[in-house]
């Protein structure tokens, strides 16, 4: 699915923080809203946009909130570089440029009637969580839900409140994993893939969404597949150096692809043969 | 009332393990339970046991001095406690304590070992089982190494 937006795509529109919610010692997320007081763009789970941080840059980053709101737009960031460590810098009343939303999102129509499987790694929940808002939003189009979500350590878990408000949702399982615990950790510990064996789904009729790094996707992609799961029906969200978000500039290319545009989210059937290669 | 012969062989790891075997198994098999916080085992202790986990789960602990102690893995129902009885010097490498209460089997390790002497099919029923285990332990600790989700500047 493709919502490209009405205006000029190269155009950015000013929005406002509104909000800013630490997540994590590093993450944080910004909940902006039209400066002029309109509509924000409407966004399809999975999609991203092109965020000006003005007199630094600009930077691609997934929608994380809900799609049903149309008064603001959510996005969760890692601080990892200058860009990224400027824009969780932004206060409340800050301009940012917003361009977008663009790119294919994940296949939640596709998903209706069947198991919604979400396997996050780290950051991947953000782009994740308007899937999970949508299926929660609209109960009874889906069947059980599950998420599995792997982090580095218990410090690094997104979304903390919600994943407990969500594991209480009716036909919803969720489980969280780290890397290392601590002694007060009581969750599990191990690899995102070891959860696996907890998860109840119906195999024939589940559809896999994928998000984190890239080797963890496909470590999962082909545990899943173990598991019982047609490869059509695992999708993967890419991420690349989007620049201009709309195919033009080719920064993104990823084989015969640009992930702005053909992706960033991609049927693991397609990019799969793309996966074995060392670098592209 | 589940007989120990049922839980065995209803238990993952031993699904599909032929009757005889099974019998064999069972011999050396027994009900234990273990309370959250309770120490299973401790690093340097004889391994002589295993464990089929029924119910709870288990935190397998690196103890490092000046350290917090570091979980590295969680063991839960239909999982496998131990492997350390099949190889000598027979000693834990690890602490294993519960997270929750936690039902097990424990396996009487020198007696299967014997078993397996004595029963060499026996024997590599059980090892390819537990190359198994291995196999995917060792990945998920190599796919832990890579550290896949640090911050790369």
């Amino acid at each position: 699915m493709v919502a490209m937006p009405a205006v000029d795509p190269l155009l950015p529109t000013p929005y406002i923080v509104r909000e800013i919610t630490k997540e994590t010692p590093d993450t944080f997320t910004l909940m902006l809203r039209p400066e002029n007081g309109d509509s924000s763009s409407p966004f399809l789970p999975g999609q991203f946009s092109m965020l000006w941080v003005f007199g630094v840059g600009e930077l691609p980053i997934s929608i994380s909130g809900e799609p049903s709101r149309h008064d603001r737009l959510t996005y969760t960031v890692r601080s990892v570089g200058q860009a990224t460590h400027a824009f969780i810098s932004q206060q409340r009343g800050d301009a940012v440029g917003v361009r977008g939303p663009f790119g294919v999102g994940w296949p939640v129509a596709e998903a209706r009637g069947r198991d919604v499987i979400i396997v996050a790694g780290g950051i991947g929940l953000a782009p994740l969580r308007p899937v999970i808002y949508d299926v929660l939003a609209n109960r009874k189009d889906y069947g059980r839900l599950v998420i599995l979500y792997g982090v580095r350590s218990p410090r690094d878990l997104l979304y903390r409140k919600e994943l407990a408000a969500w594991a209480r949702q009716r036909d919803t399982q969720v489980l969280t994993t780290v890397d290392y615990g601590g002694i007060s950790w009581r969750g599990h510990v191990g690899v995102v893939t070891t959860l696996f064996k907890y998860a109840r789904f119906r195999q024939a009729q589940a559809v896999a969404m994928i998000c984190g790094p890239e080797i963890m996707m496909r470590f999962v992609a082909r545990d899943l597949e173990l598991q019982g799961l047609a490869r059509e029906n695992i999708y993967v969200s890419m991420e690349r150096n989007m620049k201009c978000g709309v195919g033009f500039c080719g920064h993104c290319q990823y084989g015969p692809h640009f992930i702005c545009k053909d992706g960033p989210v991609f049927g693991f059937d397609r990019i799969r043969p793309l996966l074995d290669k060392y670098e592209l | 009332m589940e007989t120990l012969e049922r839980i065995v062989a209803d238990h993952p790891f031993f699904q599909g393990l032929d009757h005889d075997f099974t019998e064999l198994v069972v011999g050396c098999a027994s009900n234990v339970r273990f309370k959250a916080g309770e120490y299973i085992f401790k690093e340097g202790d004889p391994a002589d046991t295993f464990y089929l986990i029924r119910e709870g789960k288990v935190a397998l602990e690196i103890f490092a001095p000046q350290h917090k102690p570091i979980i590295v893995s969680t063991l839960g129902v239909g999982d496998i406690l131990g492997w350390s009885w099949l190889v000598p010097p027979y000693v834990w490498k690890f602490h294993a304590h519960g997270i929750s209460d936690t039902r097990a089997i424990a396996l009487d390790g020198k007696c299967l070992r014997n078993k397996c002497e004595s029963n060499h099919d026996l024997g590599y029923e059980l090892f390819k089982r537990f190359a198994h285990i291995m196999e995917q332990r060792l990945e998920s600790t190599r796919f832990q190494l890579l550290d896949v989700y640090a911050t790369r500047r």
